[in-house]
């Protein structure tokens, strides 16, 4: 299309042709509710998809777009990339969590063979930090938690890196510390912070408010509330109350935080283990006060983020600037060991829950107290179940952070969520018993969602629910069984910075660019997919390339973002590279754009005035060599609509009341994502929640030592994460949920799926296998047998 | 651990002075226990530390060649080629294969031999490459992931893994096909159980495993279709 067509169309557009059409969009779910919509949308929208059966790529699972890569070794992940003259660098870490550093001796590392720099560090990262940083007049960052970095070493070797960093030689001056959540409460405790000090969240989620007020450790509470608290619980019939206690846990991504930082004058070349090309480069160009155009980062393949990764961090900014002070490209990967101080965790929560409800069911006051620690950051609340899953004429929620002596948290999938659907969900499942409901029809009656209703049916009408013995304890002998249930809800955040650029090459091939990363959740694939859609052509036919800032901006993959911000904006680029095209070879083809069509991966002829000829073919009479096109994301067709989604988890147990042991035999995972554009991805998604979650429900725990406020078990033999043999049955029903807000209609699935409810399910079971309630997590095999031996109400905590 | 001897390779009269050499022309089994004193309790060991040889020159006291602490010329046998590595003698066979290889496919997560995400082929055996010296896999046949394929022809797991989708992040991937790859070699018909068995120690934090034992029996499957 030459310049003149694209004036004459801009020209007849905002002349004559309306910038908006309405549109029939299907919306709710096949089988159950399906209707249709209409909808506003711009011109330049593609004609609206009607539901996955009858598409033919998308909403297929169509084999993963780097499986072969992934299978044989070839991917290329940021520990894997070697460049010539490479160093390898490697932090020097505070042994102690909290100390002044009164000096640092870096001759003897300096000196040592092979050392080619050596960096102390001046500005430590992912901290909370003060309000008045001048309350910490000192040389060097203050250290608030074993493990912090202080200073780096680059040397040719690891080893060499290694030895040396030991011989860096920094002063400390110890400072009363704090490690126990519950001591660091008290106002005689040592402060981690000598005033206000707040974290601001990643592109993931995390962080904390930052308008509240602090009081020793404690910072906030940060109160919300709609309708009257006091009122809600008078006119109550029934009111439950119980304090759940959950544990930190480490992300533990296989592949740690690290980086390879080349720094060239012209041009700073990051490859990054991140969840965000875009936040590594914003964070590194900012930090050294470079434009962006100067910063590339390049995250082909990454080994697994769950909402740590984001930004730079000090990994990046250290090897960075030791790839700045030695002239040479500089590796920093972090050790198993720095993974789990240093760069972020799930806080812990201690929330007392009581919810009122008229007999009815009617809930008509929620109240949520609610402690957590991020460390030496914030992040802590946990609110957002309680405040989103049922409707409720009162709700008060007050959240606090905790500050003690330990690695900042971060973001960690669905942040607050599993700790605040652990209380709620059981808390549900108490006052079912004690309204004498059943646990789906009390949620018939307070929860709205219409999604939610399907999938509650979808659970009622399973064998698994079915199998459910409604009273409590029912089972004899020692191991008894049990079934529960639970929700989880998550929010749909689109991220506007997402473009994609399509490629029609004169060969026929296709290509489709973003600057989006593939973290496991498999966007490659669907990218494939939505060309071959458009095109006709098999995914295994496009070309994606992804995951560098050269490309057009991607969204970071946090927050369940990916798939819903980027696809429409992949379609539309598709659709309007496709309308160019026909366009473009119309007159070779002797007609006009109107009369040609492109269907199944052929150009036809409305008119009939030449037989159907092969994309391929058609290709071959472009104009030039190739037409790009990008797209940005536009807003959602109706932001106002459909703002969450979720899913349902139904646990079975079998606990041991001899041993303690609870084993999760089977799971049902029902759950939504708007239209699911690869299903067999989506349902990986949902196992690795359904056992990221039991994982931490029953297993891991970062435990600290409180005399010395060390981390005891650093590793992954200490640190217990699930294993192969402890894998339950998982059953997916994926949910198809049409919701009409996007040229593809896509939501995220990463966050809901399954790790926010299976905590609560597994309590649940638990309840209805042995009739005594665990408020408590890790369920340890101690933790059990202690409730089973004092089940008094309100003295189940072990 | 098997006999090393049914599986070295053929040649190796390369005259060059490399490690391999010396495990091959030295110090006898029986001598070397002697020398190092070790009981029977040391065999599994045995196999893998005979690059020490006791009549090269530079014999400690002991009838111990000392080797390093500086590089020293390794020949490793892998994936059907050799290769000589300059290496120290402390070396871990991950990092003779990611450093100096170049064979990246093999990844490095816990580093201390609980994850298995190391996991190669010492002949036909999965072992964690970062708890072996490269060293102690000289005179073996070393299999990466890389080395699985034949012909390029994907190995009929791999194909099985990307057709369940049995992988997300893609980590743990090399790791887990080596171990269940390994499973069929010696038990072309496992059940389940066998498989969860198999990658007990295999750790996947994306919550992989399903679809991992759906692949590996659907192999199984073949084969005993076949």
């Amino acid at each position: 299309m030459n310049n003149r067509v694209v004036e004459d169309a801009l020209l007849q557009q905002s002349a004559v042709a309306p910038t908006k059409k309405t549109v029939q969009m299907p919306i709710g779910v096949p089988g159950y509710t399906l209707t249709e919509e209409s909808r506003e949308v711009p011109v330049t929208e593609p004609p609206v998809w009607p539901i996955n059966k009858d598409l033919k790529y998308v909403g297929q699972s169509v084999e993963r777009y780097d499986g072969q890569a992934k299978v044989s070794g070839r991917a290329r992940y940021t520990s894997d990339v070697q460049l010539p003259g490479m160093l390898y660098a490697k932090f020097v870490n505070a042994p102690m969590p909290h100390a002044k550093v009164v000096s640092i001796d870096t001759s003897a590392a300096e000196k040592y063979p092979g050392v080619r720099g050596v960096h102390v560090i001046q500005h430590v990262l992912g901290n909370a930090v003060l309000r008045n940083p001048a309350l910490d007049a000192v040389k060097y960052p203050v250290v608030r938690y074993a493990g912090q970095p202080v200073a780096a070493v680059a040397a040719t070797t690891p080893a060499a890196a290694e030895e040396a960093a030991a011989l860096v030689k920094v002063r400390y001056e110890a400072i009363p510390f704090v490690v126990d959540e519950i001591k660091a409460r008290a106002t005689d405790a040592p402060k981690v912070f000598p005033g206000a000090a707040d974290e601001e969240g990643s592109a993931g989620g995390g962080g904390g408010p930052s308008d509240v007020r602090q009081t020793g450790n404690i910072h906030g509470p940060s109160i919300h509330r709609h309708g009257e608290i006091a009122q809600g619980f008078k006119d109550a019939d029934v009111v439950v109350e119980g304090r759940y206690v959950t544990q930190v846990q480490t992300h533990s991504a296989l592949e740690t935080h690290g980086v390879v930082a080349d720094w060239k004058p012209e041009l700073l070349t990051v490859w990054a283990s991140t969840q965000g090309t875009a936040s590594v480069r914003e964070e590194l160009a900012g930090f050294f006060k470079i434009p962006l155009t100067q910063v590339r980062v390049i995250t082909e393949f990454m080994g697994g983020g769950f909402g740590a990764k984001f930004g730079a961090g000090n990994p990046g900014v250290v090897a960075a600037a030791l790839s700045n002070k030695t002239g040479a490209p500089v590796r920093l990967m972090l050790d198993r060991e720095e993974e789990h101080l240093s760069v972020g965790n799930r806080p812990s929560s201690d929330q007392t829950l009581r919810i009122g409800a008229k007999q009815d069911g009617t809930i008509t006051a929620i109240h949520l107290v609610a402690y957590g620690t991020a460390g030496c950051g914030t992040g802590a609340g946990c609110s957002g179940p309680a405040s989103n899953l049922y409707k409720t004429a009162a709700l008060h929620t007050e959240e606090s952070d905790v500050f003690i002596n330990a690695g900042p948290a971060s973001a960690m999938r669905a942040p607050g969520h599993p700790q605040g659907a652990f209380a709620l969900e059981q808390t549900i499942d108490e006052l079912a018993v004690k309204l004498n409901m059943e646990p789906i029809d009390l949620r018939d009656k307070t929860d709205e969602h219409p999604v939610r209703r399907v999938e509650r049916q979808v659970v009622r009408d399973s064998d698994l629910w079915k199998s459910r013995n409604p009273v409590a304890g029912a089972s004899q002998g020692p191991v008894k069984r049990g079934v529960g249930m639970a929700q989880s809800v998550w929010y749909r955040f689109v991220s506007m910075s997402s473009s994609a650029e399509v490629r029609i090459y004169k060969d026929g091939s296709l290509e489709v660019l973003s600057a989006v990363q593939d973290i496991g959740s498999g966007v490659k694939t669907v990218m494939a997919q939505i060309l071959a859609e458009q095109f006709g052509v098999p995914p295994a036919q496009i070309a994606v390339k992804v995951g560098d800032t050269h490309y057009p901006e991607g969204p970071n993959s946090g927050g369940s973002m990916t798939t819903l911000s980027l696809t429409p904006a992949v379609r539309d680029a598709a659709w309007q590279a496709s309308q160019m095209f026909l366009s473009d070879i119309a007159p070779a083809l002797g007609t006009t754009s109107d009369d040609l069509v492109l269907v199944d991966g052929e150009v036809r002829s409305r008119s009939g005035k030449f037989a159907p000829i092969s994309f391929r073919r058609a290709a071959a009479k472009m104009a030039t060599s190739q037409i790009a096109v990008q797209a940005k994301r536009i807003p959602d067709y109706d932001p106002k609509k459909y703002l969450t989604y979720g899913g349902i988890d139904v646990a079975e147990v079998e606990v041991d009341t001899e041993l303690g042991r609870i084993h999760v035999r089977r799971v049902l995972s029902v759950h939504d994502c708007g239209r699911p554009m690869n299903p067999a991805q989506v349902i990986s998604q949902i196992n690795g929640g359904i056992i990221q979650g039991i994982s931490y429900t029953l297993l891991e725990n970062r435990l600290l030592d409180p005399i010395y406020g060390l981390m005891v078990n650093p590793d992954l033999e200490q640190y217990k994460i699930i294993g192969a043999r402890e894998i339950p049955d998982i059953d997916v029903r994926l949910v198809e949920a049409y919701i009409g807000q996007s040229s593809t209609d896509a939501s995220g699935i990463g966050e809901a799926a399954g790790v926010v409810s299976i905590g609560a399910a597994i309590g649940n079971a638990v309840y209805n296998a042995i009739g005594v309630r665990i408020r408590q997590t890790p369920m340890t095999p101690a933790v059990v047998l202690a409730a089973l031996r004092a089940p008094a109400p309100g003295k189940e905590l072990a | 651990m098997s006999d090393p001897s049914e599986s070295r390779p053929a040649e190796g009269k390369n005259d060059s002075a490399t490690a391999a050499d010396s495990g091959r022309t030295g110090i006898s089994r029986r001598g070397f226990l002697k020398g190092a004193g070790l009981t029977a309790a040391g065999t599994a060991l045995l196999d893998g530390v005979q690059a020490f040889s006791s009549e090269a020159p530079g014999a400690s006291t002991h009838g111990v060649t000392e080797l390093g602490p500086g590089p020293v010329p390794v020949r490793l046998h892998v994936n059907g080629a050799e290769h000589t590595v300059q290496i120290e003698p402390r070396t871990t066979l991950a990092e003779a294969l990611r450093m100096h290889l170049g064979m990246t496919g093999t990844k490095v997560v816990c580093d201390r031999g609980v994850c298995s995400g190391c996991t190669f082929w010492l002949d036909k055996m999965p072992v964690n490459s970062c708890m072996t010296l490269a060293i102690d896999a000289v005179g073996h046949n070393v299999t990466t992931i890389e080395g699985i394929s034949s012909e390029g022809e994907i190995h009929p797991l791999q194909a099985a893994f990307v057709k369940h989708d049995a992988m997300q992040c893609g980590f743990c991937t090399p790791g887990m096909v080596m171990s269940c790859a390994a499973l069929l070699e010696r038990n072309p018909h496992p059940s389940e159980h066998d498989v969860r068995h198999a990658i007990s120690g295999n750790l996947c934090r994306c919550g992989t495993y399903p679809k991992i034992f759906a692949a590996t029996l659907d192999v199984a499957g073949v084969t005993r279709n076949a």
